[in-house]
């Protein structure tokens, strides 16, 4: 594994929102295949760096470089690796106006350059892979919340990327959907996606992910395997999470 | 424990339907509402009384000349009638009206078929308006090709040159407005800035005053002998000004798009222009149809100012013709024909954009 180039390297990144410093010496490694889940406090930094994996939020200081591209005001670099970088966001963020089968042929069609009848035939091979392909010719307003989920996620696989970035995709569902959504992800992670999720479902976390790190006021403040995680952790900070989360 | 059984669908008790249901929930449901609404139709009957008698039963429909009318209480329509040719193409010339009529008819096919859901071709007619079918109305009307009499834009007037002003006015403002809302969002200071000036140079004139200008002090700073048409310079006037209003009706639509759309359209790689074209507009424009809408009929009527500055549009006409000594006072016929042609014409842009409102409506939730 160490003559492979790595998936995702942050080196000292450090990012204000004005004065404000969000995050602070950031590092981070992740390997092609690598399964991450990220998890602290609201407010702690963890959307904003996975955001800045794909430039949705700009860094300051420091080094992101994904897939061998190292993320500048290059805008040119940056559609390089928005195209092998797919995400899915906490309100889905599908695109009301278009169906469900649009939604998800648009970026291959706009982006890949994809014919039209190859784009839906992508699709529609995801959309049976997240188990909803019946609802493709509805608007994603017809369907609920959980099935929406499902067909973002759809939609960044049929991007066809290399690494997935999941930014809290299971709170703002109710309960009953959180679960198929969950299974959708544990799936693609068995198949080998490069994954980083920000997520508080710790038994996702300890089923699929090859390391979980605790991040507090804009720090990395703890990273281990989830087995040495959950049962040992080495900092009061995240023994203190862990009971607040766990505890009911 | 038993078995749940659902109750059988019964009809609502007599009381609540049919006419004397409806008379009774709507006008007569309490003492105080069946006041209100005895007086409301005492009103509405001696208000409508001397007007339907005025403009119909006692009107004149046929006839020929002022003295069909002379001895009439009601309205003289023979009178519209005898001018009808003046108020639809101006002082167009007469043998040349033909090109006009083709023009009407054009206007109609295009539009006319929108109303229908059944009618399959709709995009393809709205490209069809929006692009051919201008060019084709200015080649027929302004002559001097294709073997045609050239008639200069002076000769150019009546509801004709009213529809030209607005449908010129509406097909350039509304692409303008977009660049501009999108200038004034855009993160780019220089364009930005720009945006925001030519937006509040223009809506902070008065119409009027932009086609005076047009009119009359464009020419004093143009070179000798460089001058262009005063109709194009009116056109111009109109478009610059309703584009500024329509930037901010723009404007207003992409702010209510969540940021998460962006947000989205950005991960998946889009560019900024097919962000915009894909995801961001057919979203705004979609939420601020009524704001289109508005300012589309807001231009129309706007197009009478065109007078000021020696216009022949349809008003200007009637105003001149009631004038006219060879007839008793038709005054109120006259204006009350020129309101009804407006009205036809705002009334069905009303309807067309509820009609789109609801034929693009998605059950959105967000």
């Amino acid at each position: 594994m160490t003559d492979t180039k790595p998936a995702i390297e942050i080196k000292d990144m450090n990012k204000w929102y004005g004065d404000f410093h969000v995050l602070k010496d950031v590092n981070l490694t992740v390997a092609e295949g690598e399964r991450i889940v990220i998890c602290g406090p609201s407010g702690s930094g963890k959307s904003t760096m996975i955001r800045c994996i794909n430039r949705l939020e700009e860094h300051q200081a420091g080094q992101i470089i994904v897939n061998g591209i190292e993320l500048t005001e290059d805008l040119k670099r940056i559609d390089e690796v928005r195209k092998e970088v797919g995400m899915c966001f906490q309100h889905f963020n599908l695109f009301p106006h278009l169906t469900i089968l649009e939604n998800c042929t648009l970026g291959p069609i706009w982006v890949r350059k994809m014919p039209k009848k190859e784009a839906e035939d992508v699709a529609m091979h995801f959309l049976e892979r997240v188990k909803i392909p019946e609802q493709a010719d509805k608007y994603p307003g017809q369907l609920s919340g959980g099935q929406q989920q499902r067909v973002a996620i759809a939609r960044s696989l049929c991007m066809n990327p290399k690494i997935m970035l999941f930014d809290e995709p299971t709170s703002a569902l109710d309960p009953e959907m959180i679960k198929e959504v969950l299974d959708v992800m544990v799936e693609l992670a068995n198949e080998g996606m490069t994954m980083l999720c920000v997520t508080h479902e710790m038994g996702f976390a300890k089923m699929v992910a090859d390391r979980v790190i605790f991040m507090d006021a804009g720090q990395i403040v703890e990273e281990n395997n989830p087995h040495e995680f959950f049962d040992n952790p080495q900092n009061d900070r995240t023994k203190m999470f862990l009971s607040q989360i766990i505890g009911h | 424990m038993s078995d749940f059984k659902a109750l059988p669908d019964l009809l609502p008790p007599t009381s609540a339907r049919g006419i004397v249901g409806w008379f009774r929930t709507n006008l007569f449901s309490s003492p105080i509402n069946s006041i209100l609404s005895l007086v409301g139709i005492y009103f509405a009957v001696s208000f409508l009384t001397p007007v339907l008698d005025w403009a119909v039963f006692s009107a004149v429909w046929t006839g020929e000349g002022n003295a069909a009318c002379a001895e009439a209480s009601g309205a003289c329509w023979i009178f519209i009638g005898d001018r009808i040719s003046i108020f639809a193409y101006g002082i167009y010339p007469p043998e040349e009206f033909w090109r006009l009529d083709v023009c009407f008819v054009l206007l109609a096919l295009s539009f006319g078929p929108q109303f229908f859901d059944k009618f399959q071709y709709k995009v393809p007619l709205a490209m069809f308006s929006l692009t051919a079918f201008p060019v084709i109305c200015y080649f027929l009307i302004s002559g001097g090709s294709f073997g045609l009499v050239d008639v200069p834009t002076e000769k150019w007037g009546g509801l004709a040159l009213t529809l030209m002003l607005a449908y010129v006015g509406i097909v350039a403002a509304l692409p303008i407005g977009v660049v501009l809302a999108l200038g004034r969002r855009s993160e780019m200071p220089v364009i930005r800035t720009f945006c925001i000036a030519f937006i509040e140079l223009w809506r902070g004139v008065p119409l009027i005053s932009v086609l005076f200008m047009s009119s009359v002090m464009l020419p004093l700073f143009l070179p000798d002998g460089m001058n262009f048409d005063k109709l194009l310079r009116a056109l111009i006037g109109i478009t610059m000004f309703q584009s500024a209003y329509m930037a901010e009706v723009i404007r207003g639509g992409l702010q209510a798009i969540p940021s998460g759309q962006y947000e989205a359209a950005s991960a998946m790689g889009l560019g900024y222009w097919k962000q915009m074209r894909l995801v961001i507009l057919p979203q705004a424009l979609k939420l601020v149809i009524p704001g289109i809408v508005n300012t589309f009929i807001a231009l129309f009527k706007d197009t009478t100012l065109v007078l000021i500055i020696g216009l022949l549009d349809i008003l200007a006409l009637v105003q001149s013709a009631i004038e006219d000594p060879a007839w008793r006072a038709v005054e109120t016929e006259g204006y009350v024909f020129a309101a009804a042609c407006f009205w036809v014409f705002c009334f069905s842009m009303s309807r067309y954009s509820q009609k789109l409102e609801r034929k693009l409506h998605r059950g959105h939730k967000r």
